[in-house]
């Protein structure tokens, strides 16, 4: 174990509450971060059972306007901006020129404008490649006086409607304004754990408050970015950097769901003709999730070998599911091994380990959609 | 019996011609809940500094180093099962092997406990 020196590091908004709070603070996106507080395993199953509060004000927050904006957005994006309806978060990806992945993000119309949150240790790149690539009439704003908090977990409602009244109202993928205390607050029903939970765009001078306010409650505890990770990796959803880059496109990381009819169709997009052609014709490779045999975690970076020995992979994310009690990975495998129940070798220094594809999410995601109880 | 400790946070308790080694409580902390343990076969040879045995928390893993030289006697069973008990009881319960010291004379370059808790005060 050794401590790292880091020079620069930007603090949060709610660096101190963090400190408070007990957090045990890491280098994370060129920020001081809270990695946990009681522990990840604690901090894991609490949000599965009942409300965590993630500060994610690292994440970049934009806001993109001018003439054409929607239009403007699907030069850079697959999504369907044009069709977008308002207040409806849509999960998208911005895309380099061979189709590869700058970085995934969700948009929001907001009447004229659109919202956007991407990731934190992407964020000045991705306003940069906007900026230069969108027309001049068309702006990016970069809210940095804003903060980011996600609650997430069955209780999440329970608890976020007795600080802001009316919360309960919106269903999985819904934003609304709402007021706080005098403040303006941007909520939307959306999270990266899997569980049902809100996202809220706060004025970083009122963060404190309503990360206070919100803690008041029972149910609810702050919980750190190792049991973000744990959480989103139970859920299959994969992490810029590790399981999605510049080498990896849409298609291999089975998101293709963010590329509509439409936009097939008329295509438009950076990359759109090697991401149409995998779309006809499949991809090389395909992100899967990963069941491993024993107790001992795989991480991101083992190889992954066929029953020859052949290296048809690598594991992209790796780690012991609290939830599972057992050890779970995703990664990337030649796409004639990707179906599920393919027995495969990971090897991870020099150690060979037991695994099986298996479908993801691991955990069953648990959102609140229109017309559910 | 003694209790020495290394600046990587490993614990060695001597007691005549054997040692207990295991980490620090220290060390524990901050490897945070510990979820595989894996300690060297009855029998192995090691030398001081070596990697011994792995040990995993949620977040990362990390090795273990011998603080001393010595022939394992065994492995503590105990961790497969059960390896939060090295969270719980790390410089009791949850020791990771005994060895059969084969050169005693590096146990003077290791701290005392007091020495140690100064050391991890210093961090």
């Amino acid at each position: 174990m050794s401590s790292q020196v880091q020079d620069n590091l930007d603090k949060l908004p709610l660096d101190a509450w963090h400190r408070t709070r007990g957090g045990r603070m890491v280098p994370f996106a060129g920020y001081e971060m809270p990695v946990q507080y009681e522990g990840i395993m604690a901090e894991h199953l609490w949000t599965r059972e009942n409300a965590g509060l993630f500060d994610v004000s690292h994440m970049g927050q934009l806001l993109v306007h001018g003439q054409g904006v929607d239009a403007a957005l699907e030069t850079l994006m697959p999504g369907d901006f044009q069709a977008a309806a308002d207040m409806k978060p849509k999960y998208s990806l911005l895309l380099a020129d061979d189709g590869g992945i700058i970085d995934d993000l969700m948009a929001t119309r907001r009447g004229d404008d659109f919202y956007v949150v991407v990731n934190g240790a992407t964020k000045h790149g991705d306003i940069q490649v906007m900026q230069n690539r969108l027309p001049g009439g068309v702006v990016v704003d970069y809210m940095k006086e804003q903060a980011l908090l996600a609650l997430q977990g069955p209780k999440a409602v329970e608890v976020l409607e007795t600080v802001v009244p009316g919360v309960s109202e919106l269903s999985f993928m819904q934003g609304a304004a709402f007021n706080w205390q005098g403040r303006p607050l941007w909520i939307s029903r959306s999270g990266y754990t899997g569980e049902d939970g809100f996202e809220i765009s706060v004025p970083a001078i009122a963060a404190a408050a309503l990360a206070d306010a919100t803690c008041a409650h029972d149910l609810a505890r702050p919980i750190g970015l190792g049991a973000r990770d744990s959480l989103r990796l139970e859920a299959g959803l994969p992490l810029y950097g590790h399981d999605i880059d510049l080498d990896t496109t849409p298609v291999m990381a089975g998101l293709t769901f963010a590329i509509n009819k439409r936009r097939r169709a008329d295509g438009g997009f950076p990359g759109s003709m090697r991401i149409l052609a995998e779309l006809q014709n499949g991809a090389p490779q395909k992100r899967v999730g990963f069941e491993v045999d024993g107790r001992q975690p795989v991480r991101e970076g083992a190889l992954v070998l066929d029953g020859e020995g052949n290296e048809v992979g690598k594991v992209t994310s790796g780690g012991f599911s609290p939830s599972l009690q057992r050890p779970i990975a995703m990664g990337y495998v030649a796409s004639k091994l990707a179906e599920d129940g393919t027995a495969l070798k990971l090897e991870q220094r020099g150690k060979l380990f037991d695994a099986r594809v298996v479908p993801m999410p691991f955990v069953p995601h648990r959102y609140h959609r229109k017309g559910a109880a | 019996m003694t209790v020495y400790f290394t600046k990587d946070h490993e614990w060695v308790r001597v007691d005549g011609n054997n040692a207990t080694v295991g980490i620090s409580n220290h060390a524990q902390e901050q490897l945070g809940d510990i979820v595989f343990a894996e300690t060297p076969e009855a029998g192995r040879s090691l030398r001081k500094g070596e990697e011994a045995a792995v040990v995993e928390s949620v977040k990362a893993a990390s090795d273990v180093y011998s603080p001393i030289s010595g022939n394992v006697i065994e492995g503590n069973p105990a961790l497969a099962d059960d390896p939060a008990i090295i969270n719980n009881d790390p410089e009791g319960a949850g020791w990771f092997f005994k060895l059969e010291v084969t050169n005693p004379s590096e146990l003077e370059g290791l701290m005392d406990e007091n020495a140690y808790r100064e050391f991890v005060a210093s961090l």
